[in-house]
């Protein structure tokens, strides 16, 4: 009993202070994708670093980076992405894919969004049919993309009615409650996949660039957070931007479609 | 229903082949459970044993408290303690967010006030009957407690498994202060919130029955334990 | 050789709670030798006055004094209570408690134990549990605890009320020992017969004082009409 236990508090403190790891926080929709179970191997194959994914919102993604609690983050939210930037919390932005944002909904489509030519056009007449839409509402990059669409389109989130329900989770168990609604949402494309409890939604729209999700790697500032381990975020982003990840990640599919363009630039 | 049925198909199949995730998430479950709980033992019960045998002027005052710390939301203790641990907080250079250790911190926080709670109420019984006969024998107040947790061992394993129960259920916190990092703080809980939010209602309730069997066989070995233990029934 | 404990002497001994007065003032000397009973109705202060001279009820007034330093004292006597506390263990356990408390080498507490246990017949149910016992082997393993410890003095409170003839038989034979291996032996009891059998000398008890004093002989011939009247068994 007292030998089990010794080696019971072996395991859990050994685990701590493994010398090669580090910790990058996802988005949710990332992780939701599968895209990470391919990438993870691969990178720890290559690289022998183990990346501890922390899979939250793109806002608390970068609030976890301000605060030092991850090495780097890998998010989609383009104007909190430059100021974490320009405020020295991150080191750099570096854009490594893209994948896109789809609008789902009931199958019988009250709002007749699939006919509609522009995700402008498709917001509008959401508004208009006030068909109930479930929102992240949690500060994501997805909500923030969701927030600019109906702000393009000449709407006002705040001034919807009870129709727009903002739940305040994750992408997974916004989907659940859109599920369970019968109500529209917007939904990155990977996740709306993997995503097992489709009850009776389809995909409706998508296709405008607008809706284009392009995923940022952002190394957080060893000057601001001195023991981030800075050699091991150096190694991963040269591998998350060099060939075994293009192919990887331009490879990566599920039923059949393609889900993330690798776009990095190298110099 | 077909989802509960596919759920305890899953199961059933996890455990069965001895599914290596399952194996090891489980594992994991029962690490950073049991060391809080025996954390939180070695604080709670002599805590509790003393509350009941020691008068003091702010007794009832701390009595008070530690009822109300017994319904502390999980969530806030997880919030808290992701504050303190975090890089900006003031335990932040200790590096210990989003590991085990943090889960084990925030886990004992929930469950020694539950603990001590149980102890102090079996205790306070305990140390009315055994009251005069300890204060004839001319007992130093150690001996009274050692005595007290001795004879009271029975009442002090339920405090226990209720202690183990609360921390092996428990998601609301860990999941704030461990992360839930695959292979590294994602235990049974957390792994069923995440199989919940991708829609993988089956494997969520596969991971829900190991967890439920879990608890079973602890309180099962446990009572099977006491019975056994000599002169263990009165 | 250590300074014998007694004589116990008593000096305007006063126990009052929230203002209402349970004891005194009473005084008296306790005399070396001898099994003293301290007899009354109920409710006249007797285990009031036995646990003030044990010690475990606190005075308000008036002084005891042993013949040995407080602290000295203290460890040199038992106490038997009334409705006596089983620990929840073992018979042998709860002989050896203690032994245990006093630090006691283990060889030796287990042959003590093994000599108490044979002497109230419970050799057979040692590892019983003794929460389990009957009324009258929880009596006696109390006493047995109580002795356990080779005390200078030994405190019972009314030690056979509710029990049947055996075992009060039982009891009374192992006071009587007790007793005369020269244990001072200070009890309550309000069983007449009991009085007379046992007793080397009395303490009558009334309302919070001693109403009377004497050696056993005197319960035949009561010097006030309350003793006679109580040993008539009529009501008070």
């Amino acid at each position: 009993m007292i030998r089990h236990l010794i080696l019971l508090i072996n395991l859990i403190w050994a685990t701590a202070a493994t010398a090669d790891t580090l910790r990058m926080a996802v988005t949710t929709s990332f992780h939701n994708s599968g895209l990470a179970d391919v990438l993870l191997p691969a990178i720890q194959k290559d690289t022998g670093l183990d990346v501890h994914l922390l899979v939250v919102g793109t806002g608390q993604a970068l609030r976890l980076g301000r605060a030092g609690d991850v090495d780097a983050v890998l998010v989609h939210a383009r104007s909190a992405e430059d100021t974490f930037v320009s405020e020295g919390y991150g080191t750099h932005r570096r854009e490594i894919m893209y994948n896109d944002f789809v609008l789902i909904g009931p199958q019988n489509d009250p709002a007749q969004i699939a006919t509609q030519n522009t995700v402008t056009g498709a917001m509008t007449a959401l508004a208009a049919t006030r068909a109930p839409f479930v929102s992240r509402g949690d500060d994501s990059g997805t909500h923030k993309k969701e927030i600019a669409l109906w702000v393009d389109a000449g709407l006002d989130p705040d001034a919807f009615g009870p129709w727009y329900r903002s739940v305040g989770a994750g992408m997974g168990a916004s989907l659940n409650t859109a599920a369970g609604l019968n109500a529209y949402i917007l939904s990155d494309r990977a996740s709306w996949l993997n995503f097992a409890n489709k009850s009776g939604l389809a995909l409706l729209f998508s296709g405008d660039p607008t809706l284009f999700n392009q995923y940022a790697f952002l190394p957080v500032n060893s000057a601001r957070h001195p023991h981030v381990r800075t050699e091991a975020v150096q190694r991963l982003e040269q591998w998350l931007t060099g060939p075994k990840a293009k192919s990887l990640i331009n490879g990566f599919s599920i039923d059949g479609q393609n889900l993330f363009v690798f776009n990095a630039q190298n110099p | 229903m077909t989802e509960i049925w596919d759920g305890v198909r899953a199961a059933f199949w996890l455990v069965v082949q001895l599914d290596a995730d399952l194996i090891d998430i489980t594992l994991r479950s029962l690490h950073v459970s049991l060391t809080a709980l025996v954390i939180a033992c070695v604080i709670a019960l002599p805590a509790g044993t003393w509350l009941a045998v020691r008068r003091f002027r702010f007794r009832r005052a701390a009595i008070a408290t530690l009822n109300a710390f017994m319904g502390l939301p999980p969530v806030v203790v997880g919030l808290i303690v992701y504050l303190l641990l975090s890089r900006n907080g003031p335990f932040g250079v200790l590096g210990l967010l989003f590991t085990p250790t943090a889960m084990i911190i925030a886990q004992v926080i929930i469950i020694t006030p539950l603990i001590m709670s149980i102890t102090h109420q079996a205790m306070r019984e305990l140390w009315a009957e055994y009251h005069d006969l300890l204060i004839s024998l001319n007992t130093t107040r150690t001996q009274r407690i050692r005595t007290l947790l001795w004879d009271g061992r029975r009442a002090l394993l339920t405090a226990a498994l209720a202690g183990f129960g609360r921390a092996i259920g428990e998601v609301g916190a860990i999941i704030i202060v461990g992360g839930n990092i695959d292979q590294v703080t994602r235990v049974l809980t957390t792994a069923i919130a995440l199989e919940t939010s991708k829609g993988d209602f089956a494997l969520a309730l596969g991971l829900g029955f190991v967890l439920i069997g879990l608890s079973l066989m602890v309180n099962y070995l446990t009572h099977s334990l006491s019975q056994t233990e000599r002169s263990g029934r009165w | 050789m250590v300074d014998n404990l007694l004589p116990l002497r008593v000096d305007d001994l006063v126990v009052s709670r929230r203002g209402k007065r349970l004891l005194g003032p009473v005084s008296h000397t306790f005399a070396p030798q001898g099994l003293t009973l301290v007899i009354g109705p109920n409710g006249a202060g007797k285990t009031t006055f036995l646990k003030a001279l044990h010690g475990i009820e606190r005075i308000s007034g008036g002084t005891l004094t042993w013949n040995t330093p407080p602290e000295d004292a203290r460890q040199r006597q038992s106490y038997v209570f009334q409705s006596p506390t089983m620990l929840r263990r073992s018979v042998r356990d709860n002989l050896a408690y203690p032994l245990w408390v006093a630090g006691v080498d283990k060889a030796l507490i287990r042959t003590r134990c093994d000599r108490w246990g044979a002497r109230i017949n419970l050799s057979d149910a040692m590892d019983r549990p003794a929460p389990l016992l009957s009324g009258g082997e929880r009596q006696k393993l109390a006493i047995a605890r109580a002795l356990i410890s080779d005390p200078d003095v030994l405190f019972l409170d009314e030690p056979c009320a509710n029990l049947d003839g055996q075992a009060t038989a039982d009891i009374e034979r192992m006071l009587t020992e007790t007793q005369a291996t020269g244990t001072r032996v200070i009890m309550t009891s309000h069983n007449l017969g009991q009085i007379r059998r046992l007793a080397t000398d009395f303490l009558f008890v009334l309302s919070g004082h001693i109403h009377e004093v004497g050696p056993a002989a005197q319960l035949h011939t009561p010097a006030t009409p309350e003793l006679a009247a109580f040993l008539q068994g009529d009501l008070l």
